[in-house]
């Protein structure tokens, strides 16, 4: 029973992790109306510069609102520098460039900050709370902050009016432009918003995973299975995801000591933990396309 | 006709090698890749991708080279030393080597990196007759000169490794129950298949085994199964990364084993200092290099050479990055290697130097640990210390275990 208590909470703050990586993938795709294959990197990007900022002396939450603010400038440099030049390319010269910037954000961060694994402070309390054993401060701080995040950015898209024309320029840009949205600072908008959710991710995740260059790569794959699985167009089902595919891992691994102790015979168990939200995306992708809690797009052609 | 010819050239040849251990005049022998002014040494390295951390060790190496040019060579001649860049990546390194070895024709490889990757490469290497030489992996496998000439490992291999850490358990824990944490490939599971050898009738002490993907974000999940089993000691087969969080999480959840945890991961600056230097009191491992962040080393006269080389060919390099530590010994070793073959640089002789070390003394190396080889034994250094974490480094303890002529 205890470890039954432990793998749901480790699965949980597991869970929160993929939440908040997750959410800047949502960030983009309801934007943009694209997949970010460099979301990770561009995270682990942020966390280091608030790192530097840390050993200058810069205390921990003015770092983070620094880190955040100049995610969201290199964001909207990204998007007006790269791939403004690509608006009418093909989707394919666009995966291209995700692909080629997750590239450079690593091989930059490993020249600039080495490849060795840092420490990262939690800006959590040690000891006043969380439940001693079965989930830590910083997990319960992790999971916190990404309801927090998710808040905002709900409260951003569905009461002001910004968030109304960031949705109505990703949808139909040609209809926004008529009523007057100016489509092109919407895109850059997004991509600086998603950059900034990103830097929030990584700098809560960092201190669980370890700063380095490659602390995204893992973390990366389980995100885009938690985002499909909530629906790639729904923030809020987005988190609800991530912590479908954290405990789901978790007790498969659960599940499978069990019916070791039991019959003595290995079935599944940590070795299938990646191949298991694997298939959750297969599934869900097959049996409901638009995720469990996304809206079916009608298209007329 | 022609066969007495052959005869009359391997004779002649036969005559000049051994005059050549005596006299100045000896002839000089030359394969693909040795001139009278250059040695050409090929090696590739993850510069990028998932393990690029260690693309510390090609660069180290690099310098290493440059500064042994800018003392005049090895026996007039300049190294011409040809890095690439394989990510890591079994299919990249046999184009990378190919490349190396039919265009570049360079002498020999020193030092290509990684289990996966070397595996791609050592029958190629081994059909094309080029020295693979100290190989930059502890698999158990690089020591095979029957069916693998050609190919000559490094460092302690995990094996042998493994079998150590068994042998220190059954003496000291009392009634040892055993968890391991175990990467999921070759690497987890040569250490793991020592490991059991070295128990022997004792293997049912082994109460849990778990496995991790290198693709799994935390371990946490596997800790947490190992503590639910009981054990009392509990063995660390991971990655700097997995094992930093291994350590953490067992304290977190206030598990307090027999730790041992396997050298890969023993480095003060990248694993124990992140997991929580009181989270990492009294982990065992075993070691052969000198640590760079121990301070009992740095009064040393090799610590203290090696610190002012540092200074001079890799100036801002991370000092607490034991891939430099690990890259300026393995090309010392490589250096003398060379020095050794004279004026007859071919390959045969090449493997043959490589397999004639007695007690040689390579910097950096801990007290007591040598290089030995010979035509039968293709594994450089097979001596281990143990040591316990203590305040913030290693403390050293017992005597140098060795697993020679095993």
């Amino acid at each position: 029973m205890e470890q039954f208590l432990q793998q749901i909470a480790s699965g949980l703050a597991n869970g929160a992790i993929y939440a908040c990586v997750a959410l800047a993938l949502v960030m983009i795709y309801v934007s943009t109306d694209h997949i970010n294959f460099a979301q990770g990197e561009m995270a682990m990007f942020s966390t280091y510069i608030s790192w530097q900022l840390m050993t200058w002396g810069v205390s921990f939450w003015f770092a983070f609102v620094l880190a955040v603010v100049f995610s969201f400038v290199l964001g909207v440099v990204i998007e007006r520098a790269i791939l403004r030049p690509l608006h009418n390319a093909p989707v394919l010269s666009i995966v291209v460039v995700f692909i080629g910037l997750l590239a450079i954000c690593n091989s930059v961060a490993g020249a600039i900050w080495s490849y060795l694994i840092k420490e990262f402070p939690s800006p959590f309390p040690k000891s006043s709370f969380g439940i001693a054993g079965v989930i830590g401060p910083h997990q319960l701080g992790v999971v916190i902050v990404t309801l927090v995040v998710l808040g905002l950015l709900f409260a951003f898209f569905r009461y002001t009016p910004l968030g109304l024309a960031m949705r109505a320029a990703a949808q139909n840009p040609q209809m926004a432009r008529l009523v007057g949205v100016r489509v092109d600072w919407m895109l850059a908008l997004g991509w600086g918003l998603a950059a900034a959710v990103g830097a929030v991710a990584g700098i809560m995740v960092a201190h669980i995973v370890y700063l380095d260059p490659n602390m995204m790569g893992g973390i990366l794959l389980y995100a885009f299975a938690s985002a499909l699985v909530g629906g790639i167009g729904n923030p809020g089902g987005a988190v609800v995801g991530g912590f479908i595919v954290g405990v789901l891992e978790n007790m498969v691994a659960y599940a499978g000591n069990q019916i070791e102790k039991a019959t003595g015979i290995y079935i599944i168990g940590n070795g299938e933990k990646l191949t298991v939200a694997l298939i959750i995306v297969i599934t869900v992708l097959t049996v409901k396309p638009a995720g469990l809690f996304g809206r079916v797009v009608v298209k007329r052609v | 006709m022609g066969t007495s010819r052959r005869g009359f050239v391997g004779g002649a040849s036969a005559l000049a090698l051994l005059s050549g251990s005596t006299a100045a005049f000896a002839q000089k022998k030359y394969s693909d890749g040795a001139t009278d002014t250059e040695i050409k040494v090929g090696h590739t390295g993850p510069y990028s991708g998932p393990a690029s951390s260690y693309g510390a060790i090609g660069k180290c190496i690099e310098a290493y080279w440059k500064s042994v040019n800018a003392a005049g060579g090895i026996n007039g001649r300049k190294v011409n030393f040809i890095t690439l860049d394989d990510g890591y990546n079994p299919a990249k390194i046999v184009e990378l080597v190919r490349q190396l070895v039919e265009q570049d024709k360079v002498l020999c490889t020193f030092n290509t990196l990684g289990t996966p990757t070397n595996t791609a490469i050592h029958k190629y290497m081994n059909q094309k007759k080029v020295p693979m030489l100290y190989v930059a992996t502890g698999a158990s496998k690089w020591g095979k000169p029957k069916e693998f000439p050609w190919t000559m490992g490094y460092q302690p291999d995990y094996h042998t490794e493994g079998a150590i850490y068994a042998k220190h358990i059954l003496a000291n824990v009392k009634d040892p129950k055993i968890a391991v944490l175990m990467q999921n490939d070759d690497y987890g599971k040569d250490y793991f298949g020592g490991f059991k050898e070295g128990l022997g009738k004792d293997a049912d002490k082994i109460v849990k085994n778990v496995t991790f993907e290198v693709t799994d974000p935390t371990v946490d999940s596997q800790i947490i199964q190992l503590k639910d089993s009981g054990a009392n000691v509990f063995f660390n087969i991971s990655t700097p990364k997995a094992a930093a969080q291994a350590i953490r999480k067992a304290a977190d959840l206030n598990w307090k084993p027999a730790q041992y945890l396997n050298n890969v991961s023993a480095s003060v600056g990248s694993v124990m200092k992140p997991a929580g230097l009181d989270n990492s009191q009294g982990i065992i491992t075993a070691q052969y290099l000198k640590d760079p962040t121990d301070k009992q080393w740095e009064n040393t006269d090799d610590f203290k050479a090696w610190v002012a080389w540092m200074d001079k060919w890799m100036p801002g390099a991370n000092k607490a990055d034991a891939n430099y530590i690990y890259g300026f010994s393995v090309a010392t070793l490589m250096h003398e290697t060379l020095k050794k073959c004279g004026n007859e640089l071919t390959r045969e002789n090449v493997m043959k130097q490589a397999a004639n070390f007695q007690k040689f003394k390579l910097p950096l190396l801990l007290p007591g640990i040598t290089i030995n080889t010979s035509p039968t034994d293709y594994y450089p250094i097979q001596s281990v210390q143990l040591a316990r974490f203590k305040g913030e480094s290693w403390d050293l303890f017992g005597d140098v275990m060795s697993a020679e002529g095993s």
